[in-house]
């Protein structure tokens, strides 16, 4: 029998790149997938990027994570959003042809020498004492390994809705799966219900084209990887077309027969991602909505077509897709459903995603009580960098919320839990402004390298790209100018007699690259993303000081560690609700309890109170 | 942990003393004295002996860890309220091992650690033991009961609204929401930085009845505010001559007038002079004048008012002084018979009690501070909208606004802020 270091089960987002980090830290892995060729499966939209997701990406591949590379290869349409707004919340989004990204994600893992990709399905954990030492497949085999990652999505209690038609979903209806639900419940888990839906697919061929709006890539497509610089498949468009009064007539008409009106489902939704019927009736005064009709794949007539979820009947879906403009004469492929699931709670994890009961368990993904590919591959990384580390003998792995949006998502989900699937948005990260995708790199690949999982050839290209920075920064900052030189830039600036640096002038409102390139021919001489990104650290330089205040805070606050077993029911101060709040987020930093909400900075007083007694008492004993 | 005792009651003669121990002694110290213990929290009549001499006769009163305000054993003594008595105690609990005076609040402190109170209940406490008067404690019970946050938590959801706004623009770019919502950030900003400026305004007066008015009595040498002070006080307190230019330095005099504390100034007289000391002291006089929320110019019957540089105001008030000598129209008073003094209290406190009804719910500093911190973020939020349009810098700028405004009473969630965004938009493609 072969010995693993690291067993991560499941070859979805989170499981690949789980076993990508794994393997790149030096772990022995085995990938255990149903079946080899459902690795890297989009089993949603076809897309990956957007706002906070593309951020996301953006850091796994300056970890050297897999997701970047692969949607680069397999990107059909590229579109930074919010290309007009400021740089912080720019987001690289592309549509993805699901056959090239699943292929490319099958050949990421194949190329790696020490990943064992195994078929089968896993019936149980194997422990010893009080730690996981391993799996059993359905077969009976057994598999040993130290740690064991978990991403296995949605399996357990699924159950798919199609208007009054429902069914077990997942791989729920599969009597190993149910055996592996059991014993995780045995470990006394705490599970949530969720629920979310998706669209009918469309046969493309029986779409009508002519005079719908038509939404083309960008001409300049921005990658995703900080190693590409351009596409590698065709590129294609998308569709737009909207919804009507008469659409909405057939689903009000109808909403009775919705599973998720008709009252079959008992899981919450998202509310960022509304289905058909949920627009109809909490938006009772628009009388259109959006829909975008997007290709998923460059040899597939499959359509996605994006906003109008649903789970009506079959015969209801028919109607109302075709009362919209251009699918008078469509084909439904596959009708929406609905599907409700069992997630595990994330407090019931560390920050390193490890099971805080049982020690060699880690949970990745959907099974969180999240949603989306690129919020499964950032746990997945990090859970694999943690099972890696552990096997091997090393120090837990964080990330912290001032450095990253993993270290954002992280934090929010082992300390708040989720009520809906969770998604990343910029909004979520309190450092938004120092968080961005153009210096992901900057921010995470050398501690990259501190932790082992990049590899020794992207570290050279990024001190490259570090050195043309800081000889871009250099140069600027050596240049000076005095205000009528910068008042011929076309740059407001009091006559006050002061020369100011070049770095400093590209901070002001009104400064651009191109003005400072055509005073600063040594700049103008650099590569276009160096310039753009001493840009973009000059722009929010004003702003930097008072988000490193606030970051030096909340390490501070992050470094006050709460003892397990500390018993928050013993301060008679906070109440009960508190009390049972905390103790079962169980925070381990006083950073952690002050983000847990109805939590006081009166209640925190008292923690940190109690926490100085204990000291005190220790000190003295 | 050392056993802490202090006096609870104000020192100096009193009816009755109370003397109070917390901390794990308190039982066995008080036992040194009194011998046998009265039941918890039943009050027994004990005498106090202290090496063989009697102390004094006192009631004792116990209460057991868990169940007294500091949350540890506590011993109340109630002693005659003499001071040679309570220093013979506090003599003979110094003695003890392991008991020491308590610092300044370090009762409060234990209670806060113990949990028996919670940071706003110290707050609350702290200003409502500090009131003297019928508005200071209202003023106080108002800020325990919450009326702080309860304002703020009005501003706080216009606030995140407005900055929902901006970020369902940031983060949903490809969605149904409206292009520009910039007319209704502007708007709803403009309002509230309306009603924080207001707020603000009435910060000064909140603070004026936790700290006290103050009226200067201003006028010319010898035109009689020191004999009109110590009518108004009832006693000497500024010495009183016929020679012009007796007072010097400043006098102050605290009383309650209609429920509000305020300090009466008697001011040096204003005149031209040589001499230095009179100088320093007319020059001090002008200046605290000035600050003082009402200024009572004193003139003489047939003298011209000459205010000295200072300026008038509305609310100012202005009497003839020695009506005792002949007869005056309008306010007029003679210190020296009384005549005319309920009518200047009267016309004072009327100008007083109005403004106090101005009085906004914010109290202390840090609180204003916190208001100053969200006015001024929200400004450049505004400039930032109406200038260069960096809309993340904005909502950077609301972020800082809702951050000081939390500073007054709890914190935001992210969760807020989308919850406001879903419940708003049709998020969802």
């Amino acid at each position: 029998m072969k010995h693993f270091d690291v067993i991560v089960i499941g070859g979805g987002h989170a499981g690949t790149e789980a076993a990508g980090a794994a393997a790149r830290m030096g772990a022995q892995v085995a990938l255990i997938t149903l079946l080899r060729t459902s690795i890297g499966v989009m089993s949603c939209n076809p897309a990956i990027g957007g706002l906070g997701k593309g951020h996301l990406v953006r850091e796994i591949d300056a970890l050297d994570g897999l997701m970047g590379r692969v949607a680069d290869k397999a990107g059909i349409q590229f579109r930074l959003l919010n290309r007009r707004k400021g740089p912080a919340v720019r987001g690289p989004r592309a549509q993805t042809d699901r056959k090239l990204y699943r292929e490319a994600m099958l050949l990421e893992m194949e190329r790696l020498d020490n990943l064992d990709i195994i078929e089968g399905e896993v019936s149980g954990l194997l422990t010893d004492m009080d730690r996981i030492s391993g799996v059993t497949l359905a077969d009976g085999a057994e598999i040993k390994g130290k740690t064991v990652v978990l991403t296995a999505g949605t399996f357990l209690n699924g159950k798919i809705h199609i208007g009054d038609v429902s069914h077990p979903g997942g791989r729920m209806g599969d009597r190993p799966s149910v055996r592996l639900a059991a014993m995780l419940l045995d470990f006394g888990l705490k599970t949530g219900r969720l629920k979310t839906g998706t669209p009918p697919r469309l046969d493309g061929r029986t779409i009508d084209w002519s005079g719908l709006e038509v939404q083309a890539g960008d001409e300049n497509p921005v990658m995703f990887s900080f190693l590409n610089k351009t596409p590698v498949a065709r590129q294609i468009v998308c569709g737009i077309t909207h919804t009507n009064e008469k659409t909405h007539d057939i689903v009000r008409e109808n909403l009775s027969r919705s599973a998720m009106y008709g009252g079959t489902i008992e899981g919450v939704g998202p509310r960022y991602c509304p289905s058909i019927e949920d627009k109809v009736v909490r938006f009772a005064d628009k009388t259109s909505h959006q829909v975008f009709l997007e290709p998923e794949g460059l040899d597939d007539d499959t359509i996605y077509p994006n906003g109008i979820s649903s789970s009506l009947p079959v015969d209801v879906q028919e109607s109302y897709v075709r009362s919209i403009r251009g699918l008078g004469a469509v084909k439904i492929l596959q009708p929406a459903y609905a599907i409700e699931y069992d997630y595990f709670d994330p407090r019931n994890l560390l920050p390193t995603l490890a099971v805080k009961s049982h020690s060699g368990l880690y949970f990745a993904g959907q099974i969180n009580g999240t949603t989306g590919y690129e919020e499964a591959a950032g746990q997945g990384l990090i859970a694999g960098l943690n099972a890696a580390s552990e096997a091997l003998g090393g120090e837990a792995i964080h990330f912290s919320r001032t450095q990253s949006y993993l270290g954002v998502m992280i934090d929010d989900l082992v300390t708040h839990g989720v009520t809906e699937p969770y998604r990343m948005f910029t909004s979520r990260a309190e450092f938004r402004l120092s968080l961005r995708m153009d210096n992901a790199d900057q921010r995470l690949t050398e501690r990259g390298k501190e932790i082992g999982c990049v590899s020794n050839e992207r570290f050279k290209q990024f001190e490259a790209k570090r050195a043309q920075l800081d000889q871009g920064t250099e140069i600027l900052g050596q240049k000076f100018l005095t205000p009528f030189e910068i008042q011929n830039l076309g740059i407001k600036i009091s006559s006050d007699g002061v020369r100011r640096s070049a770095l400093t002038i590209l901070s002001y409102p009104d400064a651009s690259i191109e003005k400072i390139e055509s005073c600063c021919p040594d700049f103008a001489a650099l590569d276009a993303d160096i310039k753009q990104q001493i840009f973009c650290d000059s722009l929010y330089l004003p702003f930097q000081r008072r988000q490193d205040a606030d970051a030096a805070d909340l390490r501070r606050d992050e470094a006050v560690t709460i003892p397990e077993g500390f018993a928050f029911s013993g301060l008679p101060g906070l109440s009960n609700e508190l009390v049972e709040k905390l103790s079962r987020a169980r925070p381990a930093t006083i950073a952690q309890a002050g983000r847990i909400e109805g939590v006081t900075p009166a209640a925190l007083l008292l923690i940190l109170a109690q926490l100085r007694k204990i000291q005190k008492l220790k000190a003295a004993s | 942990m050392d056993t802490i005792y202090a006096l609870a009651s104000a020192s100096g003669k009193a009816g009755v003393a109370v003397l109070r121990l917390s901390g794990p002694l308190a039982f066995e110290a008080v036992g040194a004295l009194c011998g046998e213990l009265p039941e918890v929290r039943k009050a027994g009549l004990r005498r106090l002996f202290w090496e063989g001499v009697e102390l004094d006769q006192a009631l004792v009163l116990l209460f057991e860890a868990g169940a007294s305000f500091t949350g540890e054993r506590v011993v109340e003594l109630h002693l005659h309220g003499s001071v040679a008595v309570v220093n013979a105690v506090l003599r003979a609990l110094s003695v003890q091992d392991g008991l020491r005076l308590a610092r300044p609040g370090e009762f409060t402190r234990r209670a806060l650690e113990n949990g028996n109170l919670d940071l706003a209940q110290v707050e609350g406490l702290a200003d409502l033991i500090d009131s003297e008067t019928e508005a200071q404690r209202r003023q106080a019970l108002r800020v325990l009961s919450g009326a702080i946050g309860r304002k703020v938590d009005g501003w706080r959801q216009r606030l995140i609204r407005a900055g929902a706004l901006l970020e369902a623009t940031i983060d949903f770019v490809d969605e149904d929401v409206p292009v520009d919502v910039g007319p209704e950030v502007r708007s709803l900003l403009g309002g509230l930085l309306d009603e924080l400026r207001h707020e603000l305004t009435g910060a000064s007066v909140a603070e004026r009845i936790r700290d006290g008015f103050e009226v200067a009595i201003l006028g010319a040498p010898n035109v009689g505010k020191s004999t009109l002070l110590n009518s108004l006080a009832g006693r000497e307190a500024a010495i009183t001559s016929d020679v012009a230019g007796t007072t010097r330095d400043i006098i102050e005099v605290r009383m309650d007038l209609g429920g509000l504390a305020v300090t009466l100034l008697d001011t040096a007289g204003l005149r031209e002079t040589k001499d230095r000391v009179e100088e320093i002291g007319i020059a001090r006089a002008i200046a605290r004048a000035e600050a003082a929320d009402i200024r009572v110019f004193l003139r003489e019957k047939d003298a011209t008012l000459d205010p000295f540089g200072v300026n008038l105001m509305p609310d100012d008030l202005i009497v003839v002084s020695k009506i005792d000598l002949g007869t005056a129209e309008g306010l007029a008073i003679s210190a020296k018979t009384g005549m005319g003094i309920d009518q200047l209290i009267a016309e004072i406190t009327a100008r007083l009690v109005k403004r106090a009804s101005g009085a906004g719910t914010i109290v202390r500093e840090r609180q204003r501070m916190a208001l100053v911190a969200a006015i001024e973020s929200m400004n450049l939020a505004l400039e930032e909208l109406e200038t260069a349009g960096r809309v993340e810098v904005a909502a950077e700028r609301l972020r800082s606004a809702t951050w000081a405004l939390d500073a007054l009473v709890g914190r935001v969630g992210v969760e807020d802020l989308l919850g406001e965004i879903f419940a708003s938009f049709c998020i969802g493609k």
